[in-house]
């Protein structure tokens, strides 16, 4: 915590209000806030997550809602099935058992995925981290017994030690907690030797490779982790909304959290949690006035990426451009 | 007389274009092995299938004896093979010693280390940093590469280079763009090295390369049209007529 420059003074009185503020409110008596803010810092896993591969690996994946997903069925099916049989080896209402299935499946998935769309760039990344996303998003809506379109209401939060999710503060708590763990595990990764050839492969891949470095290993890495990180959110939301279904990992949900990583600003430590802050409320204040909110909100982040490069936290610090 | 680089009868084209056309070479230990050449006669591919970056369609590249030619360049650069562009290729959102640190960092065994601050790694930094004073850029260390002018550019992709303790490196006109001053410095730094490491030079420059060479070959139209040293090269008829344009 020595010496600080203003970004990092930034970052530290952002995430004390977030840890202050929702319990104050609850404390007063006003549950909505602390309910709003859960969404808000579990969105923020999610887009920090992102922000490994998409600000610092230069990886614009436009699938990563299908590890929300894949995180939150995973939660949710072994719940199912405890209540209604079936399957009965994935059945269980133990919370560590079903958030090591969803960070491991996550993992999985990004491994099996990452490794096919690593060796595409540009465009062609986009579209196949997509249509891997897509092809989770079709496989759940057709398994009627999970509740297809309709998705799977889950019965039961998961059961932790000393922790009980069913408490909106301890909820709150432990999402809030996860974030702060969440920034703080990718921003020693990027600042790592792994991470100097992360991100100097996201600036000049033939430098890197002609240093040495397999940077397809590398990122691979990268997209693993991040994958496991959402994973994760998608855990905690299928505990905040007791509810899971394929639209969660639609592309347009994988699109909102670019959204959130280049309008808070890519590749900073609080970049992707003002940008999740932003994107709910914006939403909440919008789609109070009108159901055409998205309208407002893209010509927003069209104003973000034409005059403030930085995102909003390049507004914040008073200059333009990022680093 | 040990060979670290031998190249054998090395073939490459693009569509009809024949870039590459049965080149053979080689390189001992410590020399510095320029190649001229009038445009578009194949330097860059050649060097680029000696770096890895394309691979040849034909013919054998030893590096130490054993063989490399299907090699992906990562590997050719942990075996101690390094170059620099052409154009420049840095990590312009880098600073110029982080740009340098990695470099360092890449022969410092294998970088999936996730915990401690890579810039807090003292001797991955006193390196770079010793690297940077070697080519004249210390003061500029803090900066992000970008900012950089095109002749300090130049000086730092070749420190780059060297901090990678290659020990064959493949120069792509190393002073590419230089004026008078710039040029001089950097021929004056390119002395310093010579018999400490393997060099490959790639040059327009004609003073440059008489005035560092050990041997000159000359290419034409992927072919090599001649090796020798820079005094014979310079009284070779067939060099002067069709490389350096006399009759």
């Amino acid at each position: 915590m020595k010496s600080l420059d203003r970004t990092g003074w930034i970052t530290v009185g952002v995430m004390l209000l977030l840890g202050v503020l929702p319990p104050f409110f609850y404390w007063i008596g006003n549950e909505f806030y602390l309910l709003l803010a859960t969404r808000l810092v579990i969105l923020a896993i999610a887009a920090v997550s992102l922000n490994l591969i998409l600000g610092y690996g230069g990886m614009a994946s436009f699938g990563h809602a299908a590890f929300v997903g894949i995180g939150a069925y995973a939660m949710g099916i072994p719940v199912y099935h405890e209540f209604y049989g079936g399957f009965s080896a994935a059945a269980s209402t133990n919370g560590l058992f079903q958030l090591a299935l969803s960070v491991g499946l996550s993992a999985l998935f990004a491994l099996i995925t990452g490794a096919i769309s690593l060796r595409t760039r540009g465009v062609y990344f986009i579209m196949i981290t997509m249509a891997f996303a897509q092809m989770v998003f079709y496989l759940f809506q057709s398994l009627d017994e999970y509740g297809g379109d309709d998705g799977l209401v889950i019965e039961m939060r998961s059961e932790l030690p000393w922790i009980n999710l069913d408490h909106p503060l301890q909820m709150y708590l432990l999402s809030f907690v996860s974030l702060v763990v969440a920034m703080g595990v990718v921003h020693m990764i990027v600042n790592s030797r792994f991470g100097m050839v992360l991100r100097g492969a996201k600036g000049n891949d033939e430098r890197l490779v002609t240093l040495g470095f397999n940077t397809y290993l590398y990122r691979l890495t990268a997209y693993v982790i991040a994958g496991a990180i959402c994973g994760f959110a998608g855990w905690l939301t299928a505990n905040f909304s007791t509810f899971v279904s394929p639209s969660m990992m639609g592309w347009g949900r994988s699109g909102e959290l670019m959204f959130m990583v280049i309008l808070g600003g890519a590749a900073t430590a609080l970049g992707p949690v003002l940008g999740a802050a932003a994107f709910i409320l914006i939403e909440e204040i919008l789609s109070s006035f009108t159901v055409y909110w998205h309208l407002p909100f893209g010509l927003m982040l069209i104003g973000v990426v034409l005059f403030a490069r930085g995102g909003l936290l390049g507004m914040l610090q008073g200059r333009g451009r990022g680093k | 007389m040990s060979m670290l680089l031998e190249i054998r009868d090395l073939k490459k084209g693009f569509g009809g274009v024949t870039a590459t056309d049965g080149v053979n070479l080689s390189l001992t230990q410590g020399e510095l092995h320029a190649i001229i050449g009038p445009n578009g006669a194949g330097k860059t591919t050649l060097i680029s299938q000696l770096s890895g970056a394309l691979r040849p369609d034909a013919g054998v590249i030893l590096f130490k004896g054993g063989d490399i030619t299907r090699r992906p360049a990562h590997k050719r650069a942990r075996l101690g093979i390094t170059r620099s562009f052409q154009i420049t290729s840095l990590v312009m959102e880098m600073s110029v010693l982080d740009n340098v640190a990695l470099a360092v960092q890449a022969c410092d065994g294998h970088s999936f280390r996730f915990v401690k601050p890579a810039r807090k790694i003292s001797h991955l930094r006193e390196r770079a940093q010793e690297v940077l004073a070697q080519v004249g850029l210390a003061d500029r260390a803090a900066l992000p590469a970008v900012e950089l002018s095109h002749g300090e550019h130049r000086q730092l992709e070749i420190a780059v280079a060297l901090a990678t303790g290659a020990e064959l490196m493949l120069l792509d006109e190393p002073m590419a763009g230089l004026g008078g001053e710039d040029s001089a410095r950097m021929i004056d730094f390119l002395k310093g090295l010579k018999g400490e490491r393997t060099i490959l030079l790639i040059e327009h420059d004609m003073d440059a390369v008489f005035a560092l060479a050990d041997r000159i070959s000359v290419l034409v139209y992927g072919r090599i049209i001649a090796t020798g040293s820079p005094d014979e090269i310079r009284g070779n008829a067939e060099v002067r007529h069709a490389y350096l344009g006399e009759e």
